[in-house]
């Protein structure tokens, strides 16, 4: 297959990947969405999940990433995350007990600020379901 | 005439104090290029952001768009976070950052603006505190220490989109020291709430040709704060480069100058160590003369 399109993944910390690709699919807010050579332009929040880099069938890359925007033109895919983590790095684990210690946090701290740590772990707990459905797969 | 031993407890003390600045020297060279490396690495996050900003903003700007975008409407209330170090002993870097926000509020003040400052790093804090303490809202420490992470940004970013909301300012910037090279630093205010977006009009010839998902709207009000954080990120960066940099120089002018004094004290050394010689020499032909 000779037809690509140049994806770019991006963190704060560096440049994470880039390169010719047949396909990729991206976990947008409103669903998955995969991204072929000429797309139509687009940009588009994501939602935490895994993005799957295609070559030809077979996906070469799996990353998962947190807090994310996608931007689509006909001949590029750019994906800015603040975070990514490979899938096979994928550490539950740890992830959970950090939501436990903030939620430790919450049930000690005054209304106000708890208020604010609670929607934090409502959305820890969303990323962490998102890291279990992803090392299932 | 001065006494030989003190002149060897002074060479003796300035060559100690050579091989500390010598060392710290070869730190600061290490740290510098491991900072340049990230600052190097971090660019191309910060140049996309702003390429979707453009993007974005170009569409928005007849609408108006959300307030971190078009501003609240007044400029009276002015927020700046002055960046330092929190450590000393790098030449000019810490004091002209603090010069140049004295300038700043003395200017913004005369213009009837109201001023508050928060601190990043301790040394600025320090200063800032002798004649301004009453504006410093708070002063961070501790984020300078080993390598910058992104989440220190993002929790400063989050704390201002805070104040933001809670009115308490309408104008924010940074003041930090851009990364020229290793002599040179440039002091340099930016400005990151409203956000600006100026000179970025041409990076995208496809502008209003995107689709928006969810909406722009949406979009527009994750990617601000976000942006927020990146700006912060990379003022950090800079400013920590910039840091290392400056106590390069700075110590290695001082091992220069301790090596100068050294010979100095050496030359002074030997000739009082030679005019001792001659005078016990003159003491014991003349003694023997006398005879």
């Amino acid at each position: 297959m000779v037809d690509t399109t140049l994806f770019e993944l991006v963190s704060p910390e560096k440049l994470v990947m880039s390169k010719n690709v047949s396909m990729v699919v991206v976990p947008g807010t409103e669903g998955l969405f995969g991204v072929l050579p000429r797309h139509s332009s687009m940009l588009s929040t994501l939602a935490p999940g895994v993005i799957n880099v295609y070559d030809g069938d077979d996906v070469t890359d799996s990353l998962f990433v947190i807090n994310g925007f996608a931007e689509v033109t006909e001949e590029r895919c750019t994906v800015l995350a603040e975070e990514v983590i490979p899938v096979e790095d994928i550490d539950t684990d740890k992830y959970e007990k950090q939501t436990e210690m903030l939620k430790d946090e919450a049930s000690r701290s005054e209304s106000g600020s708890a208020e604010k740590i609670r929607k934090n772990i409502e959305e820890r707990e969303q990323i962490l379901a998102a890291m279990i459905n992803a090392k299932n797969h | 005439m001065p006494n030989l031993k003190d002149l060897k407890v002074r060479i003796n003390s300035v060559q100690s104090t050579q091989k500390i600045t010598s060392a710290m020297k070869m730190v600061a060279a290490a740290k510098l290029r491991r900072a340049q490396e990230q600052a190097e690495e971090a660019r191309p996050y910060s140049q996309r952001m702003d390429r979707m900003i453009a993007a974005l903003a170009g569409k928005m700007s007849n609408v108006g768009g959300p307030e971190l975008l078009a501003g609240t409407g007044s400029k009276e209330k002015f927020l700046l976070v002055v960046m330092t170090a929190d450590r000393g002993l790098c030449g000019g870097f810490n004091s002209s950052i603090v010069r140049a926000t004295r300038k700043r509020i003395a200017e913004l003040q005369e213009n009837g603006k109201s001023v508050k400052l928060l601190c990043v790093g301790k040394k600025g804090a320090d200063q800032l505190r002798r004649d301004a303490s009453d504006l410093i809202t708070d002063a961070l420490e501790g984020i300078t220490r080993g390598p910058i992470e992104f989440a220190a940004a993002s929790d400063i970013g989050a704390r201002l989109i805070q104040m933001f909301e809670a009115d308490e300012f309408d104008v924010c910037s940074l003041i930090y020291n851009k990364f020229q090279s290793a002599m040179t630093q440039i002091v340099t205010e930016q400005q990151i709430i409203p956000a600006s977006v100026a000179g970025e009009t041409n990076t995208t010839p496809s502008i209003g040709a995107y689709e928006y998902e969810p909406d722009e709207e949406q979009i527009l009000a994750e990617l601000l704060p976000r942006n927020v954080s990146t700006q912060i990120f990379s003022a950090l960066l800079e400013n920590t480069a910039s840091e290392h940099g400056a106590r390069m120089t700075a110590m290695d002018s001082a091992t220069r100058n301790a090596g100068d004094m050294i010979d100095k004290l050496t030359l002074t050394y030997n000739r009082t160590r030679q005019a001792f010689i001659t005078k016990e020499l003159i003491e014991i032909i003349s003694g023997a003369e006398a005879l």
